[in-house]
């Protein structure tokens, strides 16, 4: 018999992730502040001269409106998964550590956590679509879903990778600067990446945060932007996504955990 | 059998060697406190235990365990107390319990009955639904201990257990403990700098720069400090030193005093002062205690 715990464990970690969230309403307000004012600043900025591919004019409020979604997830993602820092070197994840639990059901936890809360800031944000004017499909729906599920796993999985292996808070914010923020700036979530050979072109096609967005922008039944990748290969890559940061996160806990 | 047992281990932090070759046993139901200063490998020792960190050479084995080949059987059958505590202090005592029973697959009835017999062990019933955050240090280290205990740990490992404890709450914490080994047959094992509260343990161990000064009963290490230890004021250590040694006695020298174990103290100390004269500020004799035991051992304080 495996004497090391899973699923118990896991929902045990799942649970408290939430928990502790709702008792924190300042994270809450924090995660959905700051992209709601990018959305409604920007949006009021940009609306009058934004014309992707020279076309119709296109509101910048609903161009930029799955982006902020996605940094929605990305920071609530972020907020869920930088309390491995403090938790491992002091506190709650020191109890974990010396417990007989699977090194997956550590992860695991912390990435079920982290998803349900940046899908719930998300659900919670699309409150405001329709001053967007944005109308979600019904028959579109599951796919919004899904990607909405998708995307919040795989930015969970972005933050537990960086988080994990940091000793301090402090190096967390410079990453999240230096690599997390430009991933989602070049993503197509502020501007339509430039289709053909061009750095960002590439730039936004490698990324797989542009497919996150791009699922959601199809899946919410949006204005057509050229360029951007279809629904089922947005779901696609970010499925896969998930499934590379998951593992990934795997392995690197189950480094530590090897040693002892 | 053996709770512990520790054999040839080594552990190393680059060219920083901090445990050189560590040999200990500590016998199912025994309290054992590891005692040493900042440095001695007390915090390496305790961490490789708890199987965080691997050893380099050498065997460790836990409950009958090894740490590095079944650190999941180990994890089994140990209670951890930290110094920092580990619990969240954004949730209730009750929900700190329940996912650490989780963790360990418990639920269900099983896992209430055991959180109620661990609350009321620890006297933490009326605080059950109080955030952590809330309580005192006390209190947060008695809830530490609770829900070590709702895993049924047959080994329960603490390191500095009274760190940032009033007298109250430190008194009270070991009558705990004491409840708890009377009732469950218990093995204690814990670190500690402080000498009160090794002298509660059946075996101390000193530890000093990684290796194991000694490791007996408290009053066994009481009694090879001497039946009395004369504890000499003076502003010339070396020379009150050098006139002790002539005398064939073996004194050990600190920055402003000596100290020396003697069967017979007192005229030893007439015998000082009318050689030495104006060297000798006072005289002191007393009972040995742990911390001259320490000193003796190991040529150097405890508390520095």
């Amino acid at each position: 018999m495996n004497k090391s715990n899973l699923w118990r464990p896991a929902a045990a970690l799942w649970h408290r992730d939430v928990v502790r969230f709702l008792r924190q309403r300042n994270r809450i307000i924090g995660a959905l502040a700051t992209p709601l004012v990018f959305w409604v600043l920007l949006g009021a900025g940009f609306t009058p001269s934004f014309r992707p591919d020279g076309g119709d004019p296109v509101s910048y409020l609903a161009y930029f409106f799955p982006g902020t979604l996605v940094l929605i997830m990305l920071f609530t993602a972020i907020f869920s998964t930088i309390s491995v820092i403090e938790d491992r070197r002091e506190g709650f994840l020191q109890g974990v550590l010396v417990a007989p639990v699977s090194p997956a059901a550590i992860v695991l936890g912390k990435f079920l956590g982290g998803t349900t809360l940046a899908v719930g800031q998300a659900i919670l944000f699309c409150v405001l679509a329709p001053f967007a004017g944005i109308r979600f499909p019904i028959e579109l729906l599951p796919s919004l879903a899904l990607a909405f599920v998708l995307v919040a796993f795989s930015m969970t999985g972005l933050g537990f990778l960086v988080a994990w292996p940091m000793d301090s808070t402090q190096g967390f914010h410079a990453i999240m600067n230096i690599v997390l923020m430009p991933l989602w700036m070049v993503s197509g979530a502020l501007f339509p990446i430039p289709p053909g050979n061009s750095v960002i072109g590439w730039l936004g096609a490698i990324n797989p945060v542009t497919y996150g967005v791009a699922a959601i922008r199809q899946a919410m039944g949006g204005p057509e932007i050229p360029g951007v990748p279809n629904l089922g290969l947005s779901l696609a890559v970010t499925a896969l996504f998930c499934v590379v940061t998951f593992l990934a996160s795997l392995a690197i806990v189950l480094k530590r955990r090897k040693t002892a | 059998m053996n709770a512990v047992t520790i054999s040839g281990l080594v552990k190393a932090y680059g060219s920083h060697t901090v445990l050189p070759g560590l040999d200990l046993e500590i016998p199912t139901g025994e309290m054992f406190a590891l005692l040493g200063p900042n440095g001695s490998g007390k915090t390496t020792l305790f961490r490789i235990l708890a199987t965080l960190l691997a050893p380099d050479q050498g065997s460790v084995s836990v409950g009958g365990f090894d740490v590095q080949r079944d650190p999941a059987g180990v994890r089994g059958v140990l209670g951890v107390v930290f110094q920092s505590p580990s619990l969240d202090r954004k949730l209730s005592i009750r929900e700190n319990l329940r996912y650490a029973g989780a963790l360990y697959n418990l639920h269900g009835t099983e896992l209430r009955s055991r959180m109620d017999a661990a609350l009321s062990a620890l006297r933490l019933e009326e605080k059950a639904d109080a955030l952590v955050e809330t309580l005192s240090g006390g209190q947060q280290r008695r809830t530490e201990i609770a829900k070590c205990l709702i895993t049924q740990p047959k080994i329960l490992l603490m390191d500095e257990p009274s760190t940032g404890l009033d007298p109250a709450a430190r008194i009270d914490l070991w009558a705990v403990i004491a409840a708890l080994r009377a009732r469950t047959g218990l093995t204690v094992v814990f670190t500690s700098h402080l000498m009160d509260e090794s002298e509660k343990a059946d075996r101390v161990g000193i530890l000093n720069a990684g290796r194991l000064a000694a490791a007996e009963a408290p009053a066994n290490l009481l009694a090879s400090a001497g039946p009395e230890v004369l504890r000499v004021a003076t502003p010339d250590p070396q020379a009150v030193a050098n006139w002790l040694r002539e005398n064939r006695l073996e004194p050990h020298a600190l920055d402003n005093e000596v100290r020396v174990g003697s069967p017979d103290a007192h005229p030893l100390a007439a015998r000082l002062t009318a050689s030495l004269g104006q060297a000798v500020y006072s005289t002191t004799v007393a009972k040995p205690t742990l911390e001259d035991v320490f000193l003796f051992r190991t040529g150097a304080r405890l508390n520095e």
